[in-house]
């Protein structure tokens, strides 16, 4: 008995020694002249090499650049989702970002309780009201929405000019609205060059596991192949990883999404349409830093440099010059709003 | 002699966890100084994001409901000596039960009618699903661990499919809102509480655990529960029906998990959502084993838990959240090391004062 309470008083002291250290680099407490910013990612979002990691990568230069305090939430779990968020609201933070069409609800219903606290929603999905308006924010929330059809046309007439076969393929993740605009884009692009080509295109799923499933994305690019496409446009998440593997086997090409996922198949894939998430969430920090800040719903296309496709020193080789100048045309035409690109099927 | 044993219970019930909480708080203490920060910081920011307002408080309730349930699930079935590594299943599938039998129901049910019926109906999904390892075990001799690890996969993805491919709304994982049978969240009542999901559903887990304290130590079916656990072939001989008792004792440790799942669905979000559990079924193994078996010990574990989960959300800023984890790790693997070896140094104590 005498040694267990020996053991406790060991213990207790230890953890009370403990408490005082204090490490070099330690976040030190309120320097309040910074812009506090809170982010909340999806479950397991951190690591997916696109989207949630554009958001980590823009908020990382808003603190390297504007002296920005960012704080991330990652939850564990679904329910975690409005804790999260609320958690950094009731905390003070003076902007508060959720990654994701999911947080669109929750994102609403909190910039309701705090009107004092600035929100956004990367792809916060617009809802319409019954007489088909669209529902605006509330006023201290900004929806942040890309253009994504734009960047996809642009990639579409670069699937069918460098691709080599009137037949292009594509592969979304989930069945939405939200990669439905992908699919219109590219599909218009791809009609713009060549009216009588065709375009393949498969859902993976409609659930969000549709977004994580590279062992269907492969079953459906194997199979598009193998009817005679070239090139494969896929906005699928994970998904495109099977994509690309397929394009790897079969020594055909894949397009990228999101963000330059040259690396992932190196040779294969011939450009990427990017999204320029990082952008986007420093720009609203530092709109929040500067007081800008507005509520509402800011859209970025290509006139904005919101979204576009790659072409750099690894993918030269695939696409020849002259289709490049092409595509150049084609977009100084979209931003100058001579052409129209279609954001539904 | 009397007191000296009551004594000694008192102690081996309350020191080993104890010591185990001071060896988790000075491992975590070392783990937050090797990222780089200081304890008495991340201590702080856990408890003000805990116990130190409402709204956190709140959510700890929270999560500690649905681990009371799971918490409960594993216990009762180890004291009948059986391993229940179900609850993930268990609980899903209760969750699920409710919900649909809260779209089921016509709109405008007066809760008195549509409540009990939608706990009904968790409680006979996560029975049903947890007499199945009772079963097997009884009639065919199958290990209840490997079964109910094996049935959390069939039950998860069973219920993802016909979530998936019937039920839900469009670009959700998620089934329709109820349209009955939800119960109050306690800031109706208690209005600081504003914003945090706990609910009534924590009144319904308390009440289950009071009784199934009292079923297990003032029934004769409790009696022949733990007889079954302590020694099955004795109870055998002294005209327990074991195998009758291990289904008993699956179908009761089921429905005990399959009522946490009301915790979110009637009372937080109102839907099945894919995955809602978060874990909580395999943590309430963890629950079962901190709080020593006893419905009293589940519930002080289930808070425990609770707050180092809603603690962990707090701390984000600080430290990542794998910490948080590691430090759920710690506190289980101290408290399995810590009894026994309190244990021996309570009693090695004893012996010396008598020789």
């Amino acid at each position: 008995m005498r040694r267990l309470l020996v053991l406790i008083g060991v213990l207790l002291a230890a953890h009370v020694a403990l408490l005082f250290v204090q490490p070099r680099g330690a976040v030190a407490e309120d320097d309040s002249a910074a812009v506090d910013v809170g982010i909340v990612f999806d479950v397991g979002g951190r690591g997916d090499k696109s989207f949630n990691d554009g958001a980590y990568k823009g908020a990382d230069s808003a603190e390297a650049v504007l002296g920005a305090d960012i704080r991330f939430i990652e939850p564990g779990e679904g329910s975690d989702r409005e804790a999260g968020l609320r958690l950094l609201a009731a905390q003070g933070m003076d902007l508060v970002i959720g990654v994701g069409f999911i947080f669109t609800d929750d994102l609403t219903d909190l910039a309701v309780e705090y009107p004092a606290v600035k929100f956004a929603g990367v792809d916060y999905a617009v809802t319409l009201d019954a007489q088909g308006n669209v529902v605006q924010p509330p006023s201290n929330l900004a929806a942040l929405k890309f253009r994504e059809e734009e960047g996809s046309f642009l990639v579409g007439a670069i699937a069918v000019l460098a691709g080599g076969s009137k037949r292009v393929g594509f592969v979304g993740g989930m069945d939405i609205p939200l990669i439905h605009k992908f699919e219109a884009g590219f599909r218009a692009g791809v009609r713009h060059v060549c009216a009588d080509c065709t375009v393949i295109a498969q859902y993976a799923g409609v659930t969000p596991e549709a977004f994580r499933n590279p062992g269907k994305g492969k079953e459906l690019a194997l199979s598009q192949y193998q009817s005679g496409v070239n090139v494969i446009f896929h906005a699928s998440g994970s998904t495109g990883l099977g994509v690309f593997e397929a394009a790897r086997q079969t020594g055909k090409f894949a397009i990228g999404v999101d963000a330059d996922q040259y690396s992932e198949a190196p040779g294969h894939i011939m450009t990427s349409m990017v999204k320029g998430v990082d952008a986007v969430t420093f720009d609203a920090i530092r709109r929040a830093r500067e007081g800008t800040f507005q509520g509402g719903i800011y859209s970025y296309g290509l006139k904005e440099g919101g979204v576009g496709y790659i072409y750099d020193d690894n993918n030269r080789a695939l696409i020849p010059p002259e289709v490049i100048d092409r595509v150049e045309q084609i977009k100084a035409e979209i931003i100058a709003g001579r052409i129209q690109v279609p954001s539904t099927r | 002699m009397t007191t000296t044993i009551a004594r000694r219970r008192v102690e081996e019930a309350l020191l080993p966890p104890l010591v185990a909480l001071l060896v988790a708080l000075v491992v975590g203490d070392i783990l937050i100084i090797l990222v780089g920060q200081s304890p008495s910081a991340v201590f702080r920011l856990m408890l003000s994001g805990t116990w130190g307002n409402w709204y956190g408080f709140g959510q700890v309730l929270y999560k500690a409901t649905t681990l009371i349930c799971t918490g409960l699930a594993v216990s009762v079935a180890l004291r009948a000596g059986l391993f229940n590594i179900g609850g993930e299943g268990q609980l899903a599938a209760g969750g699920f039960a409710a919900a649909v039998m809260g779209l089921a129901l016509p709109p405008g049910t007066p809760g008195v009618v549509a409540i009990p019926v939608c706990i009904a109906a968790a409680l006979a999904a996560g029975g049903l699903v947890g007499a199945i390892p009772g079963v097997m075990k009884a009639r065919f001799g199958a290990h209840e661990v490997i079964v109910t690890i094996m049935l959390n996969f069939i039950v998860l993805a069973f219920l993802n499919w016909i979530v998936a491919s019937h039920l839900h709304v469009p670009e959700t994982l998620h089934t329709p809102e109820m349209r009955a049978g939800t119960v109050a969240r306690l800031m109706e009542w208690v209005s600081p509480f504003h914003g945090s999901a706990v609910n009534a559903s924590l009144f319904i887990a308390i009440i289950a655990a009071t009784l199934v304290g009292w079923m297990l130590f003032r029934t004769r079916a409790g009696y022949e529960l733990r007889a079954v656990g302590l020694q099955p072939d004795a109870a055998e001989y002294g005209g327990v029906r074991v195998g009758t008792v291990w289904i008993r004792t699956f179908l009761i440790a089921g429905a005990l998990a399959g009522l946490g799942g009301i915790n979110y669905v009637l009372g937080y979000k109102h839907y099945y959502e894919e995955g809602f559990g978060g874990g909580a079924g395999f943590l309430g193994i963890a629950v079962a084993l901190v709080g020593r078996n006893h419905p009293l010990g589940v519930i002080i574990a289930a808070f425990l838990f609770a707050t180092l989960s809603q603690g962990g959300l707090a701390i984000h800023a600080l430290v990542p959240k794998q910490m948080v984890e590691v430090l759920q790790g710690v506190v289980i693997l101290a408290v399995a090391a810590a009894v026994p070896e309190v244990r021996r140094l309570v009693s090695g104590a004893r012996g010396g004062v008598a020789a």
